[in-house]
């Protein structure tokens, strides 16, 4: 399959990178219109690979590493254009687009599996599973996202030492409340893509059942914790981080027990 | 054509000085237009700030400085001395720049300024003091001024203790409407920056002082609300910015103290300033999560590094002033070619008119 459009779309999320970049050290407040130009044609890019992809497949495109990576990036760019002007944290892009950029580089850099149409019927509850859950996925990408940026804002407001982009990231409060919604979106929709697993079965297997549920209970808590305001920003930024972190090897688990 | 400007300012003349010379607001306009229509005058605009009184003028070559000196001096304003600068031709243009700038100012890099010129500029302008060149000069000062801002750091950081603890508190809360502030004594640092906080649109003040009639005062000066002092932390679940700024001379918040409190709190971040010497806050609460400690020093750190930052963007600025100035030299000498050029063909048509030779 041609993959003009996902090297221009990878190209895009480098460009936007360095965009921001440059806006942090013109300490600009916000990145300019062309970073978020850029970014907006590198998820119309993704956009156009991933149909292609999934009008060949004849399914979602998330049946192998390399798609759930495209994919991830998919999502991680949609939640970043979606939440973005709403929660105020444009400068998130300066992490958002390495974030894609390398999401995609390590898929580009894997062979890309032949393409053989499915001959199974098409399952709607695992389709709505697959994609649901990455989205999920994207979600939670962007809380750890906002929880590292907010454990280095507040390391430097502790220790006192503020380097010049401390003036040009979201206030603490705000990159609080970005973290506590995007856990609670994320939440939602992996509740949603576990029933939809239930549905067409996937409980039954019991590794991805056991993945499924920690990382659903690891998250229930996270919520949990959050909304009875039990843990202080800061933990809940190192949680945040630290959660995605764990799903990032459970996605690589998933797969590895896939092959086997 | 020549452009001029006779003044003093901070730079040159103590306040002594400043204030005999000083026009208010209101007067501007009048004397711009008093100054245009004397003779050897064609333009002029009066700016005057607590910091400087300048007087900018369009004169007939050599006449300025002569014409403007009789004229101030008629109004009783002797404008001689050491403490006047003098400036002609390009010296003007880069002066006028610089001051919009806010690089002659007390504090390098203040946006005050412009606002003033800009108002003693629209004075000038409605008493029809100005024409073509200072039109043109004042607008392109002010372009060059939003060049500057937009493309340089002159502009950006606090450089005072008050603006740095906004600051602070504005990257911690973000919109600083939902957040209360509490004054635990009524030092007038503390008051200071009450009033900066209360600027950014506070929720409320609460102001606790060991003197309860000296709180109220306080209090009903800022619209907020007197607390006793032995009561400050009853309403403390309710404080986002505490203020420390009493003359105690142990701490009055320990950490033992603020541990409890802070656990009734739901996670809220706490902002504590210390302005007090010696200080109010024991600097072991700054270990507690969520809770932000700075004292003077680190506040005036703070400021001194943003001037620092600010004193570093000057070559861009002078730079960036360099190439208007240029382009305002080379508008000039078209608009001279010009105008000599329309003189010669109106007497070329002067002398081929009927009337001419009769």
């Amino acid at each position: 399959m041609d993959r003009t459009a996902l090297v221009a779309s990878t190209l895009c999320f480098l460009a936007g990178f360095a965009l921001s970049v440059q806006a942090l050290r013109a300490r600009a407040q916000g990145p300019s219109a062309s970073t978020l130009w850029v970014t907006l044609g590198g998820f119309v890019l993704q956009t156009l690979w991933l149909y292609q992809r999934g009008q060949l497949l004849g399914r979602c495109p998330l049946t192998s590493l390399f798609d759930v990576l495209v994919f991830l990036g998919w999502s991680v760019a949609l939640l970043y254009l979606g939440t973005g002007a709403t929660y105020r944290l444009s400068l998130l892009g300066v992490f958002t687009s390495p974030l894609v950029f390398l999401l995609q580089s390590i898929a580009l850099a894997l062979p890309m599996p032949s393409v053989a149409k499915s001959v199974l019927p098409v399952n709607p509850w695992l389709e709505l599973h697959a994609a649901v859950s990455v989205v999920a996925y994207g979600a939670f990408a962007l809380a750890g996202i906002a929880g590292a940026t907010l454990l280095v804002q507040e390391r430097q407001l502790k220790t006192r030492k503020l380097h010049s982009f401390f003036y040009r990231f979201p206030p603490i409060h705000d990159l609080a409340a970005a973290n506590r919604r995007l856990v609670y979106i994320g939440f939602a929709l992996l509740t949603l893509g576990l029933v939809a697993g239930i549905f067409q079965g996937i409980a039954h297997v019991s590794f991805l059942r056991f993945v499924s549920l920690g990382v659903w209970v690891l998250y229930l808590f996270l919520s949990i914790a959050l909304g009875w305001k039990r843990i202080s920003p800061n933990r809940a930024a190192w949680l945040a981080s630290g959660a995605f972190l764990v799903l990032l090897t459970t996605v690589w688990a998933v797969q590895l027990v896939g092959k086997s | 054509m020549e452009l001029v400007c006779l003044g003093l300012s901070h730079r040159s003349a103590p306040v002594e000085l400043r204030e005999r010379f000083a026009i208010p607001e209101t007067q501007q306009g009048a004397l711009s237009i008093e100054l245009a229509t004397i003779p050897g005058l064609r333009e002029s605009v009066v700016i005057s700030t607590c910091n400087r009184v300048e007087f900018y003028a369009v004169a007939q070559p050599g006449l300025g400085f002569e014409a403007l000196h009789a004229a101030l001096a008629q109004r009783g304003m002797e404008a001689s001395g050491d403490a006047f600068f003098r400036r002609s031709c390009d010296d003007v243009v880069r002066h006028l720049f610089r001051v919009v700038c806010g690089l002659d100012s007390m504090v390098l890099g203040e946006t005050e300024i412009l606002g003033q010129v800009k108002k003693a500029y629209s004075a000038a302008q409605e008493a029809r003091a100005t024409s073509k060149h200072l039109n043109k000069l004042f607008q392109r000062a002010f372009n060059v001024a939003k060049e500057v801002r937009t493309r340089t750091n002159i502009t950006r950081g606090s450089v005072s203790v008050g603006s740095a603890a906004v600051e602070l508190a504005e990257r911690i809360f973000g919109k600083l409407s939902g957040c209360n502030v509490m004054i635990l004594g009524a030092g007038e640092m503390g008051e200071l920056t009450a009033g900066a906080l209360q600027a950014r649109g506070v929720r409320s003040i609460f102001v606790a002082n060991r003197s309860h009639d000296r709180a109220v005062t306080l209090a009903q000066t800022m619209g907020g609300k007197a607390v006793r002092f032995e009561q400050w932390h009853e309403e403390f679940s309710e404080v986002d910015i505490l203020i420390g700024s009493t003359a105690a001379p142990h701490f009055v918040l320990t950490r033992p103290q603020l541990e409890p409190l802070m656990a009734r709190r739901r996670q809220r971040p706490l902002f504590c300033i210390d302005l007090a010497v010696p200080r109010d806050i024991d600097p072991e609460v700054n270990d507690l999560d969520g809770v932000y400690l700075y004292d003077i020093d680190s506040l005036q750190a703070i400021a001194d590094q943003s001037m620092e930052e600010r004193r570093g963007e000057l070559v861009v600025c002078e730079a960036l002033i360099q190439k208007h100035v240029q382009d305002f030299r080379a508008w000039l000498d078209s608009e001279a070619v010009r105008t000599e050029q329309a003189l010669h063909s109106f007497e070329r048509r002067a002398g081929d008119s009927p009337v001419h030779g009769v």
